[in-house]
């Protein structure tokens, strides 16, 4: 009862005219963003937090913007997918599988609006998990010292690499490239300043917003630069929208199966939505079985991943919000908008921040409805959005970027490190190194480093506390489960992927 | 980036200056820096004081929030001195943050005396404070157990180590009797913010909480928190008023963390008084005794020459104890 009170509380916050107005200002955008190939929700969320920042948003409008951007970057995705066959984001990779097909049939606007709807179904319920679920896991709150802290903090870069993730090594390598730039600044155990060689701007550390932006946003530019990516893709017709209450009712079952499946693997750190599309696209081939004809166009095909990764998406906040501990690369950006508002994410947060979480939650409800009814009619907007040639796209995003990263700080500085991180992060993806350890050790770094420092002066030096209560011993079990599954299970399930994506290509060509 | 001046202010605003007699006269608009990003302390100086200021008509057109962070308050502090320094229409949001990092000399080649010293408008007083279950249920036992075993309690605050809510429980210590030579030892853990510090020593893995009244409020309101001293030279006013001070505990130890506004060095005399003068004013007006209301600031004001006076005192009081604890040399 207690959570409805406050569900309620946070319709109040959402329900605002100006922070709905902020939601849909964000759904639109996200969906933009998300359509738009190679700008994916990480991206699009860091190039927006600046510009949340220097609009002087209050606390809760920034992150109801952004989490819509969020939900409609997600939504975004299977635009392209689609129409082109190129997925917007990672997640939406499964989406092509059935969706294009069909759009090579004809039916590229029946394709559309069941996976807007099976995107609804699922972000909804995710939502419904979300409330459920998170004040559970707050319950465990003040149970968590300094030691439990430490535990969770290893579980979060334990995970990192992700089940499927191919190359363990490197993603150790972005880590510590990542924790190795938290250092510089300010140590707050003894107040010593470390590596700032006297410059008052280094004093606070490197800003991880400036970080994010130059190295998603700044890269992203750079790549366009090299692959003369400039006239954008071919125009694609949309034929006139055909749906029946039958054909919704078909897909039904499928996007509630996807949404379960989804939302657990969304939950689970180090999953995500990429396993969540995946599992329930081949899951719901399994259960149709020979009567479907999937990789041909079947809707249920379209229905399912979009389902899960929705689902995935929003169950990936259940962790990032109770306990501060991002299940993806746009949770870690948002977790870095969090902290970057004052608000430390994690166990507490329910109890402190209750009416800005529940404001949040309440907005992602209100979020998906706008979506879904933009979706349906305004979808031939978004598809002429695709057509912009990144030229003219590109300039844009950067200068958004620039002028939301200076007017942060009003430091020229920070532009330049904002070129710095650019480069970096073009030289990291060119190795393959992933980008998001690199943002997770600049967050999660100093809380780990601090959690440690502060669990040995409680227990006067004696490294037995790490593990000297039920509750961390439980978390460090996980954490070695997160190492050791990718060696396990990550092969298996890495074949199949490429299996399925195999296939897709033998019916394209 | 300017906005457009909000006319139908201007009406109250000629009746307000009307009063002033001086021959200073403000520019349309002014800017406040606040020497920290958006949602802390500073940000909430900067931007309710700016409210106030437009809305009673002192100034015209904006006042304009700037955000610069870096090195808590340095950059800032460094940009008004070499920069903007007989800039009349720049106030600057200062605290004890403020005045404790001048005195360990964090602001590297920089002192207090570099900018002029405006006034404060309120303050949120330290306290010291434990989970309602701990077995030292007055600040005097507290102190005892800490002079029979300096590492006895474990404090956690949200400032680092060395500033401003470590410095709290060390000057409370030495005023209670602890040894010079103990005082270091007393173990105190940083958090990021007072809340965080607060649910460690609810869950039981500290002993007992330093920081504000601000922070400790809805924690003490829900029971969880039973706070055993407010550092303030009288008690707070209700519903606060059922919390001891530490001076009625025997140990006299105030701790006001101001809210604040400094100036550059080179404005000129009248200037300076015109931004006194506006802040007593503001000080007395019901629209900010309805801020302090709503966000918990206590009575402070200080404003001109005493309030120089004051920062100058604290700068020299906070640089004696953290030489004697060894945090400077």
């Amino acid at each position: 009862m207690e959570t409805l009170n406050f569900l309620l509380q946070g319709f109040a916050v959402a329900l605002t005219p100006e922070n709905l107005m902020f939601a849909a200002i964000g759904a639109i955008l996200g969906t933009v963003i998300g359509a738009l190939p190679g700008l994916g929700p990480a991206n699009g969320v860091a190039i927006l937090i600046p510009l949340a920042f220097s609009l002087g948003l209050p606390a809760s409008s920034a992150l109801i913007l952004l989490t819509s951007v969020y939900a409609g970057a997600m939504y975004g995705g299977r635009i392209s997918s689609i129409l082109l066959n190129i997925p917007g984001d990672e997640p939406a990779m499964m989406t092509c599988l059935d969706g294009y097909p069909m759009a090579l049939k004809g039916r590229a606007a029946e394709a559309l609006a069941i996976s807007a709807i099976a995107s609804f179904i699922g972000s909804l319920l995710a939502t419904v998990g979300l409330v459920i679920l998170a004040p559970i896991l707050a319950k465990f709150a003040l149970r968590f010292g300094p030691a439990e802290y430490f535990a969770l903090f290893t579980l979060a870069f334990a995970t990192l690499g992700g089940i499927t993730g191919k190359n363990q090594v490197k993603t150790v390598v972005a880590a510590c490239l990542g924790l190795m730039i938290a250092t510089v600044g300010v140590d707050i155990t003894t107040g010593n300043q470390r590596y700032t060689y006297d410059i008052l701007e280094l004093y606070e550390g490197v800003d991880f917003i400036i970080a994010i932006v130059g190295l998603f946003a700044i890269s992203e530019l750079l790549f366009f630069i090299e692959m003369h990516a400039g006239e954008g893709f071919k125009k694609v017709s949309l034929n006139k929208l055909n749906l029946s209450m039958k054909d919704i009712i078909q897909v039904l079952p499928t996007c509630l199966r996807g949404s379960v499946l989804g939302f657990i693997a969304g939950v689970l750190p180090g999953a995500g939505a990429s396993l969540g599309s995946f599992l329930s696209y081949t899951m719901e081939k399994k259960i149709v079985g020979k009567s479907g004809y999937f990789g041909e166009g079947d809707p249920r095909g379209v229905a399912a991943p979009e389902a899960g990764n929705n689902a995935a998406a929003n169950g990936a906040l259940v962790p990032m919000l109770t306990l501060g501990v991002p299940g993806s690369g746009t949770t870690a950006v948002l977790l870095a908008m969090l902290i970057s508002l004052n608000i430390q994410p994690g166990p507490m947060l329910f109890t402190q921040n209750a009416e800005l979480v529940w404001g949040v939650i309440a907005a992602l409800f209100v979020g998906n409805l706008i979506l879904l009814l933009l979706n349906i009619p305004m979808i031939g907007i978004f598809v002429k959005l695709l057509s912009i040639p990144p030229k003219y796209l590109m300039p844009v995003v950067t200068l958004v970027a620039s002028v939301g990263i200076f007017a942060i700080s009003n430091s020229p500085l920070d532009l330049y490190f904002m070129i710095g991180f650019g480069l970096l992060g073009y030289l990291l993806r060119k190795l393959h190194i992933p980008l998001v350890p690199v943002i997770l050790g600049m967050l999660l770094g100093p809380e780990m480093e601090k959690s440690l420092r502060h669990a040995l002066t409680i227990s006067d030096g004696d490294w037995t506390i790490l593990w000297s209560s039920g509750l961390s011993v439980g978390i460090w079990a996980v954490a070695i489960a997160g190492l050791v599954l990718p060696y396990l299970i990550g092969p298996v399930l890495r074949r199949r992927m490429a299996a399925a994506q195999d296939k897709d290509h033998s019916i394209v060509d | 980036m300017k906005f457009p001046v909000a006319k139908t202010l201007i009406a109250t605003a000629t009746l307000t200056l009307a009063a002033q007699a001086s021959a200073f006269e403000q520019s349309r608009t002014a800017e406040c820096i606040a020497p920290a990003n958006p949602g802390g302390g500073w940000d909430f100086t900067c931007r309710s004081v700016g409210k106030v200021l437009t809305d009673l008509g002192y100034i015209s057109g904006n006042v304009q929030t700037v955000n610069m962070p870096g090195a808590g308050g340095g950059v800032a502090f460094a940009h008004t001195i070499s920069k903007r320094g007989d800039d009349s229409a720049l106030i600057v949001a200062a605290s004890t943050a403020t005045t404790t990092r001048l005195a360990q000399g964090q602001f590297v080649g920089m002192d207090q005396d570099m900018v002029r010293w405006v006034g404060a408008l309120g303050a949120d007083y330290g306290v010291i404070a434990v989970s309602k279950d701990s077995p030292y249920q007055t600040l005097t036992a507290l102190m005892d157990a800490l002079k029979a075993d300096p590492v006895s309690v474990k404090f956690g605050g949200g400032s680092a180590a060395g500033g401003w809510d470590h410095l709290k429980v060390l000057i409370a210590g030495r005023s209670a009797g602890i040894e010079k030579a103990n005082l270091p030892k007393v173990k105190y853990l940083a958090f990021n913010g007072g809340a965080e510090a607060i649910t460690q020593v609810v869950g039981g893995h500290l002993d007992a909480f330093t920081g504000d009244i601000s922070e400790a409020q809805g924690f003490m309101e829900s029971g969880d928190l039973k706070v055993l001293a407010v550092l303030s030279e009288e008690r707070l006013p209700a519903p606060l008023d059922g919390i001891p001070t530490a001076r009625e505990q025997n140990i006299d130890a105030v701790a006001p963390n101001w809210r604040g506004f400094y100036v550059p060095k080179g404005v000129s005399d009248e200037a300076y008084q015109w931004w006194v003068d506006t802040v007593d004013n503001v000080y007395s007006s019901d629209n900010w005794q309805d801020v302090m209301q709503k966000n918990g600031l206590m009575p402070f004001h200080k404003t001109g020459a005493e309030f120089s006076t004051f920062v100058k005192g604290q700068v020299e009081s906070i640089k004696e104890i953290s030489t004697e604890i060894g945090l400077i040399k």
